[in-house]
């Protein structure tokens, strides 16, 4: 059965160690490269780099564009492009704050901090997005008008749609539990984070066995228990560890006292409280896991990744690669509103040039995470990872006293040799 | 007899070319029916008509004596018309059982792919088809050309097919595969499925067919009985367009 000569299945040899983890080397050799990135910074800051603080911020700056760039993967893949992003997440969080400060209040009584205003503003927000993103996917699925001028269009257009939705001025201070999806202010302290931490463990966990189970029921061969049991502590370690950092930052102490006194209470003597997980990055972390489903688990993914790998066999296979075009735009538009809502919240006000030159970011972010330009190729997580990395270079650049030039000069380099990088890489694996 | 497929007074045409001209052909249940011709002759685009790749400018298909409209491959495959493609029409970058089920994938009880189960059933229909086939995690990029080939049949012939196009099937198999698809045939042929089989070797065509139609510059030569003509008279249908004559 195992003919070695004719089928060109190598004769069982021994094996490494990633091999028989069954680990994506990609990832690995991206995390590898993080980590070195982190470390360097840190030397170079004197342990300044990587403090709970510092990881704290770097996290919640990194969510609005890792949002996008879950959906740039999906764009790319297909083999399109989308350079209006940054332009629609303005659209978006210029109408959400519209809603929020003047047409709810004024027409329909709706006070600032009433327990709907949120839901209604970012709701329409997302609305708004998808109609946006169905369109321009329409234009280029139907209208058969290269995804590159369509978007580049919708730059120009949305980013102005946005000036005049505001008349240009900056609108705020948006409804406070609006805000609490921008970071700082929004955070679920030390014991609901440790909740999720485990939740999460405890599901990776299930996971890892529910896929040894389903293997086995027919009949494929699997992974040593040992490192089926490996995968699960490395796992539930990052998990554990992420939460530990992040349940390290404490409140300052003049932050806590002022929302003491606000309360009309005072505060007890040497009391702390730590920020916890970010709801902003709790958002991230759940947009991940939907897009890695839909990606791997779902049929839009298996086509989308089809109609990048071969337009003409998806159309002959029967999908309508068309209507594909709009979805995916489509959901690309819902994330910019997702993300609007997250860098709206940040800056605690809408402004007009909020979102610039994201779609660049965006872009970087899913090209360096392994997103390949001609199609077919491209993971989640590996945008995530790319929108960290840039998120990192460009704040350790800032903490070690960089000028703002060269930063940018760093960024492109960097940008560019993570592709050459990718490139080598595939053609060393044989999967160019 | 109400023949399975009729294709009727068929066109199309790429800007000036007229790549089918008025095109008759039909095709009954248990049957292999040959299409000959040059390169460039028409054959393909003719079934890619059958299978809704191309919309024909003009004529009627018919299946089972009833008109259909084939307007995308979809509406061909909800016929059971099953087609392997010249150009294999794989993606790449995915594995064998992804482009084996693309556009009909197994789904577990939540609606999710179910890989697991899609790479069963390919190791079950690569078994038949092609016993020394292993690479199953690969995406399809990484397998010759033959390897290639097979998974199209496989996903041609797994899904019930009642109406089979293969448009040179064999051109890329060594000896043992090409024999099987040889057998696979005459089997299919036994279920009452009916084929259209494209293929430049005459005589893979005498031996698996029952009719031959012949195209040349895309329009009809003739159409005859293997049993009825000789190998050279097939020769000079397709090479000079001319009829066998009858006494
Ligand atoms: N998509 C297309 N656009 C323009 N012209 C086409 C297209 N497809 C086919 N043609 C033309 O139609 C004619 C018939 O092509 P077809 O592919 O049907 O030939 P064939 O008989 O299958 O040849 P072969 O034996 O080489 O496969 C050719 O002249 C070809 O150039
Ligand atoms: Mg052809």
């Amino acid at each position: 059965m195992t003919d070695a000569a004719d089928t060109g299945a190598a004769a069982p040899k021994r094996r490494s160690l990633i091999d028989t983890l069954e680990l994506d080397t990609r990832l690995l050799g991206m995390i590898g490269a993080f980590i070195i990135l982190c470390v360097t910074f840190d030397l170079v800051t004197d342990g300044r780099f990587l403090t709970p603080r510092n990881i704290f911020n770097l996290t919640i700056q990194t969510v609005s564009v890792a949002i996008m760039a879950t959906g740039m993967v999906f764009v790319i893949v297909c083999r399109h492009i989308d350079l209006s992003v940054g332009a629609l997440l303005a659209t978006c969080s210029a109408s959400m704050a519209m809603i929020q400060t003047s047409i709810l209040p004024q027409y329909f009584g709706m006070e600032l901090g009433g327990p709907m205003i949120w839901v209604i503003a970012a709701a329409s927000g997302i609305v708004v997005g998808g109609l946006i993103g169905a369109l321009q996917g329409w234009l280029v699925g139907y209208l058969t008008i290269p995804a590159f001028i369509v978007t580049l269009g919708g730059l120009l257009i949305w980013r102005n749609v946005g000036w005049y939705m505001t008349d240009g001025q900056t609108i705020g201070p948006l409804d406070p539990t609006f805000m609490m999806f921008g970071g700082t202010n929004g955070t679920l302290g030390a014991g609901a984070s440790w909740a999720i931490g485990a939740l999460a463990a405890a599901f990776c966990v299930y996971a890892i066995w529910q896929g040894r189970r389903r293997k086995q029921k027919h009949g494929f061969t699997v992974k040593p228990l040992w490192a089926e049991f490996a995968l699960g502590l490395i796992a539930v370690g990052a998990i554990m560890g992420f939460v530990a950092i992040l349940n390290s930052y404490e409140v300052p102490t003049r932050r806590l006292a002022r929302m003491f006194a606000a309360r009309g209470e005072e505060m007890p003597e040497g009391y702390t409280e730590a920020y916890g997980l970010p709801i902003s990055v709790l958002l991230l972390i759940i947009v991940a896991i939907v897009m890695t489903i839909i990606a791997q688990r779902t049929r839009l993914g298996r086509y989308i990744f089809a109609t990048g790998g071969n337009p003409d066999a998806a159309d002959l296979s029967g999908v309508n690669t068309r209507l594909l075009t709009v979805k995916i735009f489509a959901l690309v538009g819902v994330l910019c509103a997702i993300s609007a809502v997250v860098a709206s919240a940040r800056l605690i006000n809408h402004s007009n040039d909020i979102g610039t030159l994201d779609e660049l970011r965006v872009i970087a972010a899913a090209v360096i995470g392994g997103t390949a330009l001609s199609g077919g190729i491209g993971t989640i997580y590996g945008a995530i990872l790319g929108a960290l990395v840039m998120q990192s270079l460009q704040s350790g650049m800032a903490m070690v006293g960089v000028d703002a030039p060269l930063q940018n000069i760093v960024v492109g380099l960097v940008l560019v040799v993570a592709v050459l990088i990718d490139i080598i890489y595939r053609r060393r694996t044989g999967d160019a | 007899m109400t023949p399975l497929v009729e294709m009727l007074d068929i066109s199309i045409a790429f800007g000036g070319v007229k790549a089918v001209d008025n095109v008759s052909v039909d095709l009954h249940a248990g049957e292999v029916v040959g299409l000959l011709g040059h390169n460039g002759a028409g054959k393909s685009t003719l079934i890619k008509i059958l299978s809704g790749a191309y919309p024909k400018d003009s004529g009627e298909i018919r299946i089972n004596g009833e008109a259909v409209e084939i307007h995308n491959p979809r509406d061909a495959r909800a016929l059971n018309i099953e087609t392997i493609y010249q150009t294999l029409a794989l993606a790449d970058n995915l594995d064998a059982a992804s482009n084996l089920f693309l556009g009909r994938e197994l789904t577990t009880a939540f609606g999710f792919v179910d890989d697991d189960a899609m790479e069963a059933e390919t190791r079950k229909i690569m078994g038949r088809l092609n016993p020394n086939f292993q690479k199953f995690k690969d995406p399809v990029k990484a397998l010759s050309g033959g390897q290639r080939q097979s998974v199209a049949i496989a996903r041609a012939v797994y899904f019930n097919a009642k109406i089979l196009i293969m448009d040179e099937p064999t051109a890329a198999l060594g000896p043992q595969e090409t024999k099987m698809v040889a057998e696979l045939i005459g089997e299919l042929k036994k279920q009452g499925i009916g084929i259209f089989l494209i293929s430049h070797d005459i005589h893979d065509v005498m031996d698996l067919c029952d009719r031959v139609s012949v195209m040349k510059n895309g329009q009809l030569v003739g159409t005859e009985k293997v049993e009825d003509v000789t190998d050279d008279e097939i020769l000079a249908m397709i090479i000079l367009g001319k009829r066998p004559e009858r006494t």
